[in-house]
């Protein structure tokens, strides 16, 4: 259980309700740093409710949101104001339908990523507008970052188009890289995979695992995608209506018999009866 | 990683060139179309024109009209050929946005009539500047420039006024309907301050600035949570709030009265009078009455020049970057840490900051301020001008601007016109239809404006016009 030992983030009785609907009931689970972190369930499970509570979209009825920063002190999510949670705790998202500002260009794109730091660098605005300060130098370095990124996404060669243009495959990239362009410690994705198509979802897994292993950067993802989930995550979270029902290593929770209810739409009670016929 | 590339980052965007498809135009099938209008109208006539009830006593006649359904009739058949004749032709298909804008965005190209030429600006700049001279050519002498001078003082009003309003409605994405408030608090600034206090325009114009963006943000600060229609609706009642302000404060403000004898605008210091140590005394120059005119040309032309300047460089600091991003989608700005209060309420005060600017200059051009010239038929010129220009397209606010303050001026000056129509016939009374005409035209041919392409702010390689079925209006 690495997850316990070094959290980056740490969920404890969280609890979402919309009127009577209870979305998220008394969950609680850690992400461990540097490992990607798997949330499964069936749709409407409330996994993209869970996500919107970590980025601050939604407050949450109850409970606490921790990120955990490399140097142990703690950030309660929950009580930070919306826009703060990427640049004060750095966390940074991407939505199940792509949000990209698509009248604007590739490079566009990641250089909004870089706001606040570029902001500082023009003093905000009042210097830059003046063309004083290192605002200029500022500028070609978030340039470079992004077209680290843009060469990590196979999109150099579109920098220049709007990203309304894209394929949706490449949409999906982008959105990733316009959040890793915020330097996060904590990267979360919304069904990354959904729509695309075998050989682009593999190319995704190469990227997400090249991300944890060159950055600083934990990865927590919402997939529907099995065969995703199974190769590249270290510890998956499964959630049904809105509460916890396993948690584990991909192996364990292959094999759990209430997971596989839960997919398969079985009664509680006849959940042992799958587990014996599936030999688990 | 770089092998499979090539199939999944080529999606060639089509040039409209190969997109629009050589229609002939077919004879018979308009005919038949016309025909068939024809035989509606004739349809719909029987009922309405084709009897008339007369009154002859207690009898009631029915009186046939056959000749006025033939008339109609034919006149429908006519009208519905022609139009079938222009949809065929080469201009009306350039003018036409491709189907493929509203649909697939691969293809969706800015056309011919979307693109700003290479000239345009500095086309346009020449003029600007040369403007007064021009006109003191053509028209042989200062007296006779006078009208041509002060409509242009007024045109660039409205282009600097568009330019300010730009930031926030074309840029950010915010439907203001109540600019005019920022235009009349820095008229009153500039006619307070200078009256009370005697001090200088120079003094006065950063000072009002300076109010009107502080306006701005009081006034944001409560308004930008909403969105949409419900910002539209408040930002125009705080505009009237304003207004009545001025109307009932009379204690400060002289109330509907207004504010008179403004000091007016000096040489930096030098006044425009005849005797000694004015502008003309201290050149050594003949005093003329439209010195002062082209001076107030050339400082209005400044001043919008500056918003124009500021407002291209902030396009390309984080800040005007975020606007645009705030314009396209407030939910991923909001991810990406950028603080959506504050950025649109930079947005409302800088475009404050310059509405106050230009009713500084208002003020000194006028000498005199009253209530009434900051109605909400100012505000909707000046968002009509934005709108109609091309959010976000600052050549195409400036267009803009010409055409609806110029245009009416036009009518003015066609008298010939009642050697055509008959002495009774003025230009002027067709005003708004010819403006509605306008409208309806551009909601058929150009409903993003009449320059709709937005220019990236960086670029890697090579800056491509982004085609306006990408770029979003904003809500908010
Ligand atoms: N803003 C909201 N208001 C009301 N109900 C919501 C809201 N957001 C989510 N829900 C409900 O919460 C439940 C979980 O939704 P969601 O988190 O989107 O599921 P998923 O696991 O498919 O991402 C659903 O029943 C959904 O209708
Ligand atoms: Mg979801």
């Amino acid at each position: 259980m690495r997850w316990l030992q070094d959290p980056i983030l740490d969920v404890q009785h969280l609890t979402m309700r919309f009127g009577g609907l209870v979305a998220i009931n008394d969950l609680s689970f850690q992400a461990g740093r540097g490992d990607i972190t798997a949330l499964i369930g069936p749709n409407g499970a409330g996994k993209t409710t869970v996500f919107n509570c970590i980025t601050g979209f939604y407050k949450p009825t109850e409970g606490m949101i921790a990120l955990r920063k490399p140097d142990g002190s703690h950030m309660l999510l929950e009580r930070l104001p919306g826009f703060s949670i990427n640049w004060k705790a750095k966390v940074a998202r991407t939505f199940q339908n792509i949000r990209l500002f698509s009248g604007m260009t590739v490079l566009e794109n990641l250089l909004v990523a870089q706001h606040n730091s570029l902001m500082i660098a023009s003093g905000f605005t009042f210097l830059g507008v003046l063309g004083i300060g290192g605002y200029r130098k500022a500028e070609s370095d978030a340039i470079e970052r992004a077209k680290y990124w843009l060469d990590k996404i196979r999109l150099t060669d579109r920098a220049d188009d709007p990203a309304g243009d894209l394929p949706y495959g490449a949409q999906r990239r982008l959105e990733i890289a316009r959040a890793m362009c915020t330097d996060p410690l904590l990267l979360c994705l919304d069904e990354p995979a959904a729509g695309l198509n075998p050989r682009e979802s593999h190319e995704l897994n190469a990227l997400l695992l090249s991300i944890r292993k060159d950055h600083a950067t934990s990865i927590l993802l919402i997939e529907h995608d099995m065969s995703v989930v199974m190769e590249i995550s270290d510890h998956v979270v499964v959630l049904d209506y809105g509460t916890k029902i396993s948690d584990g290593s991909p192996s364990e929770i292959r094999s759990d018999p209430r997971v596989i209810a839960a997919y398969l739409g079985v009664a509680d009670e006849e959940v042992e009866q799958v587990a014996s016929e599936i030999g688990a | 990683m770089t092998a499979p590339s090539t199939t999944t980052t080529t999606a060639p965007a089509t040039t409209s060139a190969d997109t629009v498809v050589p229609v002939r135009f077919d004879f018979a099938a308009a005919l038949k179309d016309s025909l068939k209008s024809a035989a509606i109208a004739f349809g719909l006539s029987i009922p309405i024109l084709a009897f008339k009830t007369d009154q002859s006593g207690g009898d009631i006649f029915l009186t046939p009209r056959w000749g006025l359904v033939a008339i109609f009739v034919s006149i429908i058949f006519g009208v519905r050929l022609l139009q079938h004749a222009f949809m065929a032709t080469k201009a009306y298909r350039l003018a036409t946005p491709d189907p493929h804008q509203a649909t697939e965005a691969v293809h969706a190209e800015p056309n011919a009539f979307q693109k700003v030429s290479r000239f345009g600006i500095p086309f346009f700049l020449g003029i600007a500047i040369g403007f007064p001279f021009l006109i003191y050519l053509i028209q042989g002498g200062m007296n006779e420039s006078r009208y041509w001078v002060d409509l242009g003082i007024l045109i660039l009003t409205y282009v600097m006024l568009g330019w300010g309003l730009n930031i926030v409605v074309g840029l950010a994405g915010l439907l203001d309907l109540g600019y005019v408030a920022f235009y009349a608090v820095g008229a009153y600034s500039y006619a307070l301050l200078s009256t009370t206090f005697g001090l200088s325009f120079w003094i006065c114009l950063p000072v009002a600035g300076i109010l009107a963006a502080f306006w701005g943000i009081i006034l944001g600060f409560p308004v930008l949570r909403l969105r949409g229609d419900y910002l539209a609706i408040v930002t125009l009642a705080f505009g009237e709030i304003v207004r009545l302000v001025l109307i009932n404060w009379v204690d400060l403000t002289n109330g509907g009265a207004g504010i008179s004898s403004i000091p007016r605008a000096t040489f930096f210091g030098l006044p425009f009078t005849a005797g000694e140590g004015g502008f003309a005394d201290f050149f050594g120059i003949e005093y003329h009455g439209m010195q002062r005119m082209i001076f107030l040309y050339y400082l209005i032309l400044a001043l919008a020049l500056l918003t124009n300047f500021v407002t291209m460089r902030l396009r390309k600091l984080p800040v005007g970057r975020a606007w645009e991003a705030l314009r396209e989608d407030e939910i991923a700005c909001r991810s990406l840490g950028i603080n959506t209060t504050n950025t649109k309420l930079t947005a409302f005060a800088i475009g404050a900051m310059f509405g106050g600017f230009a009713g500084s200059f208002f003020a000194v051009r006028q000498g005199f301020v009253s209530p009434e010239s900051f109605n909400f038929l100012e505000s909707a010129i000046i968002l009509a001008i934005v709108v109609l220009g091309g959010m976000g397209s600052q050549i195409g606010v400036a267009i803009g601007a010409v055409v609806l303050v110029g245009g009416p001026e036009v009518l003015r000056n066609l008298g010939f016109l009642t050697a055509i129509f008959g002495a009774g016939f003025d230009p002027n009374e067709y005003r708004l239809l010819l403006f509605g005409a306008g409208m309806v035209a551009m909601m058929v041919w150009r409903p993003r404006g009449l320059i709709s392409e937005r220019q990236p702010s960086v670029f890697l390689k090579e800056r491509k016009a982004i085609s306006s079925a990408h770029v979003k209006e904003g809500h908010g």
